[in-house]
């Protein structure tokens, strides 16, 4: 997975050479168009894999985008003169520009699943395509464009064109090269594998996913714009068909859509064998043949050719070779976590202040007017039985829920009312009771995302660094090159530490990191815990070990039925009638 | 009132998808193919072998209900995802749209029958007796799959399944066999759909990407696995269309369902 990036551009601007000094040979026309084919598909399928292969949301509406192009180009120099090449930009922007305005209403939609944003891209083709058929954009028999001066950058028409596919198409793949290996890609990374984490561990979900929709869709206005030229007379059942989408989403599930070289490898396969079937009878025979190698594939390799034969040949060398490198020997020089400007030197006796939070959820009041602090460096431990609110609170200070009522700061900062992926910039980080690893990342990876994205704001090279040491605070360096689904559940806990700490925070939540761990695993957390705190951290501790309770916390707040109904030093709270009464029920407090 | 039985079809194909999509949590774009080749079929008996349409109908019930079976079998086995049944059964909706295609060709078919122009008069108004026919058919198979999964039950557990698999399979439900068969009655329901549209419409294989956009749009709206939703969403889009034709132009009407869909998906993202 990480060729290096010098490889890959040199590769890149090498086939590039190669490819465009053909296009000046002149090369018979018929091959110009075959190779005009191809990269016009890579270009799409490379585009499409930008959002729905990285984040996983797939988009049924790249012809829309592509139409959106082609209607442009077509457009623009039918009816107002306007240069070719100058209608490409145009193109391109006005199709990222439906793209945005799609994703900024539904990207806003909280839990919106993949399938209905699919299902919602798909109408939007057919709304598009009803728009254009019905005004004066075509207003029915279909537009020519055989008028139209193509500018000569080459000897003949069919090579200017391919001249210009190609140059898409290397820019595409060039761009998802560098995507994946960018702060961007790693964030569409984890919002494929879980969203809500991501955004509480720092990803900005909504921008991402929008910038990721915004220059997919931007990419096939482009490629449409070139095609439009290509095919010279543009109808509104040609292009807004569904010809586009089906064979976007099969090429980049057949290649791979999680890799950027995926789609191209599976575009090209794709695109060659269809041309083998062009014209009438055979024509139907390989869309039923194309379509069902999609069946096939999907049932059979689900993760693609390209990552396929990576696991197969490449891979095991890699990994053999990545654990032998002495990380663990490498001194611990861990980096402390910021302090200043109204943190312990403003004299505040507080890291973080629950003031009056109230939540409900329906008819359900989880928390009612809940007020706590925690100051540097001090371990509070959160008690309560099962629904008093625990989780509800630390989902509340993390972002994840929006306070009905009340105000939680960080230092002298409000955090309510900011995003969950600003509150982790802020420097909150928490873990989650149940492991929740992004499953297709490495071990390595799923604590790089957090030495991203949270306070720390590593860049990509130092995050994956920083994300070995943090592994090997948490003894969990020898597994860096492992899928999560490897790991057990101690480890798995012991990851959501590593998560954690790796976003450097000034907060650190830690929801039940001990409930199914066996006495000398809990001994070793609660180890780390100290470890953790002994670097200034302030926790938050929720659980219902009360030994370790006992032991680890300096203060503990008892919560019942979403009430603060004790708290104190640990002994003391514990010791309070009406924490007893609940834990114990009435008798036993008399 | 031609909105209303029109919107009886939309509920007609809806009822398998939301049946399917809400129980199963298989997103099945093969139904619309699996309808239009019912309606094919149909179309093929009686024009070709003079069957009457209801004993055409007789024939391809339980023969989509096996095929039913058969592709849920081998989903099961795949163990296909929700998201990944709408990448399988787009594949195979376009097999089969191949398949009519190369069977049927791209001509447009028209399966003339007397039914067709007989209308029957209620009060002031004329009911064509085929929309009517398909109208109430709809009423009748969505309240009945209401009943059967409210009040046995094979419908409760299905209900159950579909909301907790592993739960519910810790307290005995046999979800597999019950798939098996809700997949199957999913499939009978588009072979009934079929039927009726090769009745009231014209024949074109690519009629199949024509129905997709409005019978989702219907399925999501009326409420996934809720069958009467289903109908009455239906109705409610095949009326909005028949006055989006009237008042508007008809060309626009495509427009009234997805207009509705993005609306309640942005508005009621919760509901599906």
């Amino acid at each position: 997975m990480r060729a290096s990036g010098g490889a890959v551009t040199v590769g890149l601007v090498a086939a590039a050479a190669v490819m465009g000094t053909l296009a000046t040979v002149g090369l018979p026309a018929f091959y110009e168009s075959f190779l005009y084919l191809i990269f016009s598909w890579i270009a799409l399928a490379t585009s499409w894999s930008l959002l729905s292969g990285y984040a996983g949301y797939f988009s049924f509406g790249h012809g829309a985008f592509f139409g959106a192009g082609m209607y442009t180009t077509a457009t623009l120099t039918a009816a107002f003169g306007v240069p070719f090449l100058l209608t490409l930009p145009v193109a391109g922007a006005l199709a990222a520009l439906v793209a945005a305005g799609i994703g900024a209403v539904v990207f806003r939609v909280r839990r919106l699943r993949g399938e209905l944003f699919g299902l919602l891209t798909l109408a939007v083709t057919f709304v598009l395509a009803t728009i254009v058929l019905n005004t004066r954009i075509d207003g029915g028999p279909g537009v020519y464009l055989s008028g139209v001066p193509l500018p000569r950058l080459v000897k003949s028409p069919t090579g200017t064109l391919y001249l210009l596919a190609l140059v898409v198409a290397v820019g595409t793949v060039g761009l998802a090269f560098a995507v994946s290996r960018s702060r961007l890609g790693t964030g569409l990374y984890a919002i494929h594998d879980d969203e809500d984490v991501a955004e509480v561990e720092g990803v900005p979900t909504y921008r991402y996913k929008l910038v990721a929709f915004a220059l997919s869709a931007g990419i096939a206005g482009i490629a449409g714009g070139i095609h439009a030229m290509y095919v010279s007379y543009i109808t509104v059942g040609e292009t807004f068909s569904i010809t586009v989408p089906l064979y976007v989403v099969l090429m980049s599930v057949l290649g791979g859509a999680r890799h950027w070289l995926g789609p191209a490898v599976g575009a090209t396969l794709i695109a060659s064998s269809l041309y083998a079937f062009t014209g009438g009878a055979q024509a139907i025979l390989g869309r039923a043949v194309v379509a069902l190698v999609l069946v096939l594939v999907i049932l059979l390799l689900p993760d693609g050719i390209v990552p396929t034969l990576r696991r197969r040949w490449w891979g095991r060398g890699r990994a053999a070779g990545a654990t032998a490198t002495p990380v663990a020997a490498a001194p611990l020089t861990l980096p402390s976590p910021p302090t200043g400007e109204g943190w312990v030197a403003g004299g505040a006796a507080r890291a973080l202040e629950c003031h009056d939070v109230w939540k409900a959820f329906g008819g359900i009041q989880a928390l009612q007017g809940v007020s706590l602090t925690v100051g540097p460096g001090e371990i509070v431990g959160l008690v309560g039985p099962n629904g008093s609110g625990k989780t509800t609170l630390i989902n509340v200070i993390s972002g994840h829920y929006a306070a009905d009522r009340g105000r939680v700061l960080l230092g002298e900062r409000v955090l309510t009312d900011h995003p969950a992926h600003e509150i982790a910039g802020l420097g909150v980080s928490r873990t989650y009771q149940i492991p929740r690893p992004y499953a297709h990342l490495s071990v390595q990876d799923n604590v790089a995302v957090a030495a991203m994205f949270g306070g720390a704001r590593n860049g990509a090279a130092a995050a994956r660094e920083a994300a070995l040491r943090w592994l090997d605070f948490t003894g969990l360096g020898r597994r860096a090159h492992e899928l999560p689904g490897a790991l057990n559940l101690h480890e798995r806990k012991f990851l959501e530490l590593a998560r954690a700490l790796a976003a450097e925070p000034r907060v650190i939540l830690l929801d039940e990191v001990l409930s199914g761990l066996n006495p000398t695993e809990i001994g070793s957390a609660v180890r780390l815990v100290r470890d953790i705190r002994a670097r200034g951290v302030s926790i938050v501790f929720v659980d219902h070990l009360m030994r370790a309770v006992l032991e680890l916390a300096d203060r503990v707040v008892v919560l019942n039925e979403g009430e603060v109904i004790a708290a104190g030093r640990p002994r003391d709270a514990m010791a309070d009638a009406r924490v007893i009464e609940v834990y114990l029920g009435k008798s036993h407090a008399a | 009132m031609s909105g209303l039985l029109a919107g009886g079809l939309y509920g007609l194909l809806a009822l398998g998808l939301s049946l399917s999509w809400g129980l199963l949590r298989l997103v099945n774009l093969a139904h619309f193919a699996l309808a239009l080749l019912g309606a094919y079929l149909t179309y093929q008996l009686g024009a070709a072998l003079h069957v009457p349409p209801w004993l055409a109908a007789a024939a391809i019930v339980p023969a989509f209900f096996l095929l039913g079976v058969a592709l849920h079998i081998v989903f099961a086995y795949f163990r296909v995802t929700e998201f990944t049944s709408l990448l399988v059964t787009f594949g195979l909706t376009v097999i089969l749209e191949a398949l009519i295609q190369w069977f049927w060709t791209a001509d447009f078919r028209r399966y003339e029958t007397p039914y067709a122009s007989t209308s029957l008069r209620v009060g002031p108004l004329f009911i064509p007796v085929l929309e009517g026919a398909a109208c109430l058919t709809a009423s009748v198979l969505a309240l009945g799959t209401w009943a059967w999964l409210r009040f046995t039950y094979v419908g409760k557990a299905l209900r159950a399944s579909a909301e907790d698999p592993g739960m519910a399979a810790a307290f005995g439900v046999n979800h597999r066999g019950q798939a098996l068969f809700l997949s199957g009655v999913s499939a009978a329901y588009a072979g009934i759909a079929g039927t009726f549209i090769a009745l009231i419409s014209t024949l074109a294989p690519a009629q199949i990407w024509a129905w997709v956009g409005v019978v989702f749009a219907v399925a999501i709206i009326g409420g996934l696995a809720n069958p009467v939703g289903a109908l009455l969403a239906g109705l409610f889009i095949g009326v909005s269309e028949s006055l989006t034709m009237a008042v508007v132009a008809p060309a626009w009407a495509p427009l009234v369902s997805f207009s509705v869909l993005i609306l309640l998906l942005v508005l009621r993202p919760d509901r599906t």
